[in-house]
């Protein structure tokens, strides 16, 4: 019975192998994640100035503090604003051009490229881009809407109108990936659906509202959920967007990571840049949660 | 059958998609024709489309006043460490914790994919800190410090050993006597290779695009990255589109052609995966 209890010795080598490889692995996770993480919840209690010797512990002093700070309360509902209008304009946007390549067509390969390019394409060149198209001055966005009778804007100036532009260039960004996972769900629905529809003589919106729509619900949600949780973290864009020839980023658009940024980095004050972190991670798993708990409902 | 769609709606779906691909194309031919324009021309209103005497005075000026040859190799330096880093570490954490069985394996695993929710931006600064204990800033380790693991990579891999390799493949060499090493470099490496090509696709562009670290730790102007360098040299030298331009096209270039060439397989690769680009 003895024999049982301990495991042999193929077992014992397997074992060997099994935690001498996943050593490494479970230091760098430890060192590069779990601990940080641990870090910044710890910090968010304490006076942590970096050039300060006194690091003294404030309970929530910090987080008291970020509810009246003016800058925080903008920052965050900027984010806010951003990240729900990214998911306004990108989710419908990827549903509608999703439904028309749903079906074979000759040209399928050139669209699912030209829509996914923007995807691939690094966020500091993609926003420089459009930063001259929205250019006051010389920008062909003005001529654009200049066709139509609309005087020209200054779209990244006026802060209504920069956090539109970081939302529209965002969305532009994002749109194709959210594109390609509607499509994976459209090509799974069975054909018979659309074909007892089209018996029925079912209009093609009438087709995708009574069967594409439900079928891709969950798909829907996922999409639109993680397209929140993304946009959270909007820095990159902000940053090349606003900066100008004084190299003042951030005064236009301020969005939670830059004021986090500037908190820890240009003050130093780095307990209460990790309030705003954990604030951060709060609303994502906020998300998260109503994510998963979405997906317990359908199963 | 489906019926064929009568011809106008066929025109008209057509019609706006072209549209569609055109309006989603057309930043980036902006950008290209920005770059060769000439200083005169970019400052014309209304802007033309088309550069009437396109030239590559741009490029060589962004090369002559900018080390960005040296931004573009730091890009490349970081971002082929971090692929081979994480294919090293999501290879063989995948192939374990798929086929054995030990003490803790599942927590382990709840783990790893617990902190793939976490961004990155919430332990950032705590990383910073540990990063300058260990003398790392302004450093090229340092700059790569961060991007050495991927939980997704973890996951991917061991969800295509579950799918694709069968217990009694690795029985088999067990019983030829075969160590569990030579396994996993001979037996289960090879079958390994077409999730791992997918996965370095993904590792790599996600490394070249990487921001606000480098940005954070890369503080001197040799050891920016194409990304950080593009970005600050648009602040340092005041509304220069064309060099700006030039600098975007050069600093795009990479990525697109690696899209452009495996096409098909990144795009089924985030259509299975769900794997944001």
């Amino acid at each position: 019975m003895a024999r049982l209890r301990i495991p042999g010795r193929t077992v014992r080598s397997r074992w060997a192998f099994a935690y001498l490889t996943l050593a490494p692995v479970v230091a760098i996770y430890l060192y590069l994640r779990i601990i940080p993480i641990s870090q910044t919840f710890v910090m968010s209690f304490f006076e942590w100035n970096l050039i300060a010797r006194r690091r003294p512990f404030i309970g929530l002093e910090n987080y008291a503090n970020l509810l009246r700070d003016q800058a925080f309360i903008t920052a965050l509902t900027n984010t806010t604003i951003i990240a729900f209008g990214i998911v306004a304009l990108s989710v419908p946007g990827a549903l509608f051009v999703a439904n028309l390549l749903a079906r074979p067509r000759r040209l399928s390969a050139l669209y699912e490229t030209a829509f996914f390019l923007p995807v691939v394409t690094s966020m500091v060149p993609a926003t420089l881009a459009w930063k001259w198209i929205l250019d006051a001055k010389l920008g062909p966005m003005n001529q654009l809407i200049g066709w139509f009778g609309v005087p020209p804007q200054a779209w990244l100036i006026r802060p209504e109108l920069a956090i539109f532009s970081v939302i529209l260039l965002s969305s532009w960004k994002v749109l194709g990936y959210n594109m390609i996972i509607f499509l994976v769900g459209m090509r799974n629905i069975p054909a018979m659906f659309y074909e007892a529809a089209e018996i029925d003589g079912a209009s093609p919106v009438q087709r995708f509202r009574y069967i594409t729509l439900p079928l891709i619900r969950p798909i829907l949600l996922f999409v639109s959920v993680i397209t929140v949780i993304q946009s959270y973290n909007v820095y990159t864009q902000v940053y090349v967007l606003a900066s100008d020839a004084q190299g003042a980023p951030g005064h236009v658009v301020r969005v939670l990571v830059y004021d986090m940024i500037e908190n820890g980095f240009r003050f130093f004050r780095m307990g209460y840049a990790s309030a705003e972190a954990m604030v951060l991670l709060a609303i994502v798993l906020v998300l998260t949660a109503i994510q998963f708990g979405a997906l317990r409902d359908q199963r | 059958m489906r019926r064929r769609a009568p011809w106008w709606q066929q025109v008209g779906e057509e019609t706006i998609l072209l549209i569609g691909a055109v309006l989603m194309v057309m930043p980036f031919a902006w950008m290209v024709s920005t770059a060769l324009k000439s200083p005169a021309e970019i400052l014309q209103w209304p802007p033309s489309f088309v550069p009437e005497n396109p030239s590559l005075a741009n490029f060589a000026f962004v090369f002559d006043r900018a080390p960005f040859a040296r931004w573009l190799l730091n890009s490349l330096i970081l971002a082929v460490s971090s692929t081979l880093a994480i294919l090293a570490t999501s290879a063989l954490a995948g192939y374990v914790l798929a086929k054995f069985t030990f003490p803790g394996r599942v927590p382990l695993f709840v783990v790893i994919l617990a902190t793939a929710i976490v961004p990155f931006e919430v332990y950032m600064i705590p990383l910073y800190l540990t990063s300058r204990d260990l003398g790392l800033i302004n450093t090229m380790p340092g700059v790569i410090l961060p991007f050495v693991v991927m939980s997704f990579g973890i996951f991917f891999v061991r969800q295509n050993v579950l799918a694709s390799i069968p217990d009694e493949l690795i029985e088999a060499g067990r019983i030829d006597g075969a160590s569990e090493s030579w396994i996993f470099l001979h037996v289960v490496m090879p079958l390994l290779a077409g999730p791992l090509s997918a996965l370095g696709i993904f590792a790599f562009m996600q490394a070249w695009n990487q921001f606000v670290w480098p940005l954070l730790v890369a503080n001197s102007k040799n050891l920016y990255t194409a990304e950080v360098g593009l970005a600050l040299f648009q602040t340092g030298y005041t509304v220069d589109f064309g060099a700006v331009s030039a600098g975007s096209v050069i600093s795009v270039l990479p990525i697109l052609i690696v899209f452009l060439a495996l096409r098909r397989r990144i795009i089924d690769g985030v259509a299975l995966s769900g794997l944001k680009g």
